[in-house]
């Protein structure tokens, strides 16, 4: 700093005056003309909204928001290319177009979530939960997804207790044994990734035809298999080295190394996998349709006879023309979407808190 | 001081006890589940797809566009082009979505705007099929088509935005399909991409804007080029998901067996939305031809997915 800086300060401290802030250009955040320019923008996309909806009597909200959209991009680059360079208006512009993508996705979503709740609402009752359909005709009143919700935990239950641990040995086999075939376990299972859900459905059935609840998991097993063998091989590759070399150093064999080492450490991030895994089969609905059909009583038995599960009973219903079978299907969506919400927050939560742990650590 | 270092480093691998051995062994036959499952079915598949195959003829089976279970005839080739309509017209909706929120993500929100749009777009992937089907068809699908009229009144000049006359149904279309299935695969191309664009080195990025670029300059001068092949990828497995999708296709589209090239219009085909209506109710010779038409689905995901890895590998390559 200048000597003349020293001196002002001097004199500022003399007199008793705050000192000015030293002003910075920063890049992020917007100055009060920017501001301006983009309410200008807004008012006119806003305008136009109005306009086309009361003068020229338009009413599909997709159109005029997107016309409202464009034009407010449009007006907010002739506004800052009035006073930039070509360059900076259209960084600008894009700026705004980020933000608008943003923002419409996040829409989307909200109008979904949104639009399942407020249908299914009126739906959720104690006696939704505790009646099946058989207990009630379609037309009649009352009636519910109790044998719905019993298939598809049983169905899903079942999957992820198999697909656990043959996804957890197959990732050791890959990132701790890392044997001859690997790399062709590794091809297999990508490619299993990349099967329709449809298709696992048909495998299933033309394996094992017929419908039952154990076949809707074996389906179920093929779409999760890679999602969790990825995952944990994932999870497992964060695991430290050095945690591995030391326990071989003292002198322990490797399987003691992976059980009490390597998954105990990597324990977090396998549950997190086995979470995601739960609330993307408790949505599939086309191979578990193929594989374990529809019922309207509960079926217990996992072993034999159709079994409805949750985007089952949602698929059947909401195609009948009765008001109340669709009203019974809406509620089974918000049903099957609460679900679902829940095991994804509860990944979420566990990959948090491990990710604290791991931070403090 | 001489060295008394084993020459040959002893490893765990070279002395295995038995319990090593056990838990070898229970390893490798996990692994080789996958293998066994996937050999098997295909096997039992081609079984079951052989005699539908084999009574209309290999070639009449994959290149005519017919559906006669009752003459044993069948042939997917009208099925698997609109698969390729819809998932198409998903790609055109969501690879620029995709690739403008991986960026936002990446490079404009402020860190908390960030977190949360990463949560949303990973719920968004969690969302059951079926949820988007209801939503498509109840609340979307009315919205969409006054945009579809608009498309077919001022675009005319494209002909595959063309009705065959104007008083054409514009629901049950390829279009309204295809566009939800662009927001369900929006989620996996978002995320794919964001990971890639995220991997630039950044003192590169930071040249960029210290050279006087704006950050638009340094995202279209190093970003997109250096994640190219990643976005490219991304798109491709993208486009294999849109291929496997089952029920909001077969909510949302009146289902033919020919393809139909006027997206706008009613009609379009979809080989898994095939499979999963007419199972129910086929005839044990339908059933064949849609076990048949499952395979050519599987093979044409199939070689997308390994085209997909090829683009990722020649970029590692060179």
């Amino acid at each position: 700093m200048s000597l003349d800086y020293d001196e002002d300060l001097e004199i500022y401290e003399a007199i008793r005056v705050p000192r000015p802030r030293p002003q910075f250009r920063t890049t992020r955040g917007l100055r009060r003309d920017e501001w301006a320019e983009y309410a200008i923008a807004l008012a006119a996309g806003v305008h136009l909204a109005v306009l086309l909806r009361f003068v020229l009597d338009w009413h599909d909200l997709l159109g005029t928001a997107l016309i409202a959209t464009l034009t407010f991009i449009a007006v907010h680059y002739l506004l800052v290319a009035a006073r930039a360079t070509p360059e900076v208006a259209i960084d600008k512009t894009i700026t705004t177009v980020m933000w608008s993508v943003g923002a419409i996705i996040l829409a989307i979503l909200g109008w979904m979530v949104s639009y399942v709740a407020a249908k299914g609402v009126h739906q959720l009752s104690w006696s939704f939960f505790t009646q099946d359909l058989g207990e009630t005709s379609a037309l009649q009143k009352g009636g519910g997804l109790k044998h719905a919700l019993i298939g598809s935990v049983e169905q899903v239950g079942l999957a992820t207790v198999a697909v656990v641990p043959v996804a957890v040995l197959t990732a050791i086999y890959l990132n701790e044994l890392k044997g001859r075939m690997a790399g062709v376990i590794r091809f297999i299972i990508d490619s299993l990734a990349g099967i329709p859900s449809i298709v696992a459905g048909l495998l299933i059935f033309t394996l094992w035809p017929g419908y039952a609840g154990i076949k809707a998991s074996a389906a179920l097993l093929i779409l999760a298999l890679p999602i969790v063998t990825r995952t944990a091989e994932e999870v497992l590759r964060t695991v430290p080295d050095g945690l591995r070399e030391a326990s071989l150093a003292l002198g322990a064999p490797q399987w003691r190394v992976v059980m009490k080492v390597v998954l105990p450490t990597a324990k977090a991030g396998l549950v997190t996998a086995t979470l995601l895994a739960v609330a993307r089969m408790v949505g599939e609905t086309a191979p578990v349709a193929l594989t374990a059909g529809s019922s309207s009583n509960v079926n217990l038995n996992p072993l034999s006879g159709a079994q409805s599960s949750l985007p089952t009973f949602v698929w059947d219903l909401v195609r009948q023309p009765n008001a109340r079978q669709v009203d019974r299907a809406w509620g089974g969506a918000l049903v099957l979407l609460i679900v679902v919400l829940l095991a994804f927050a509860a990944a979420r939560f566990t990959l948090a808190r491990s990710e604290r742990k791991l931070g403090r650590r | 001081m001489a060295s008394i270092a084993p020459q040959i480093p002893i490893t765990p691998a070279d002395r295995p006890n038995r319990g090593d051995r056990i838990f070898r062994a229970l390893c490798v036959s996990a692994a080789m589940l996958a293998f066994l499952i996937v050999g098997t079915a295909l096997v039992f598949m081609f079984r079951q797809a052989w005699p539908a195959i084999r009574n209309s003829g290999v070639r009449h089976f994959f290149l005519d566009s017919v559906w006669k279970p009752g003459e044993n005839k069948f042939g997917v080739l009208g099925l698997l082009e609109g698969t390729v309509i819809i998932a198409g017209i998903a790609m055109i909706v969501a690879i620029p979505a995709a690739v403008t929120m991986a960026l936002f993500i990446n490079e404009y929100a402020p860190k908390p705007i960030a977190r949360g749009l990463t949560t949303a777009i990973d719920l968004l992937a969690a969302l059951p099929s079926v949820i988007f089907a209801l939503w498509g068809f109840w609340a979307f699908k009315n919205h969409l088509v006054p945009v579809a009229r608009w498309l077919s009144v001022h675009l005319v000049a494209l002909p595959f935005f063309r009705l065959t006359d104007p008083s054409a149904q514009l629901i049950g279309s390829s279009f309204v399909a295809g566009v939800v299935v662009g927001i369900m695969v929006l989620p996996i191309i978002t995320s794919i991409s964001r990971e890639v664009m995220g991997r630039v080195p950044r003192d590169l990025c930071e040249g960029a804007l210290a050279l006087g670029g704006t950050r638009w300059g340094m995202i279209r001068s190093v970003i997109l080029p250096f994640g190219r092949s990643g976005i490219i990828s991304a798109a491709v497995l993208g486009f294999g998901r849109a291929l496997g999708e089952t029920v909001a296709i077969a909510y949302l589209v009146n289902l033919v067996y020919h393809a139909n090239w006027h997206i706008l219009q009613q009609d379009g085909g979809s080989v898994a939305a095939a499979i999963f209506i007419r199972f129910a109710e086929a005839s044990p010779a339908e059933l064949s031809g849609l076990v048949a038409a499952g395979m050519s689905l599987l093979i044409l995901t199939f070689a997308t997915n390994l085209l997909s890895r090829y683009i990722v590998n020649r970029k590692a390559v060179s």
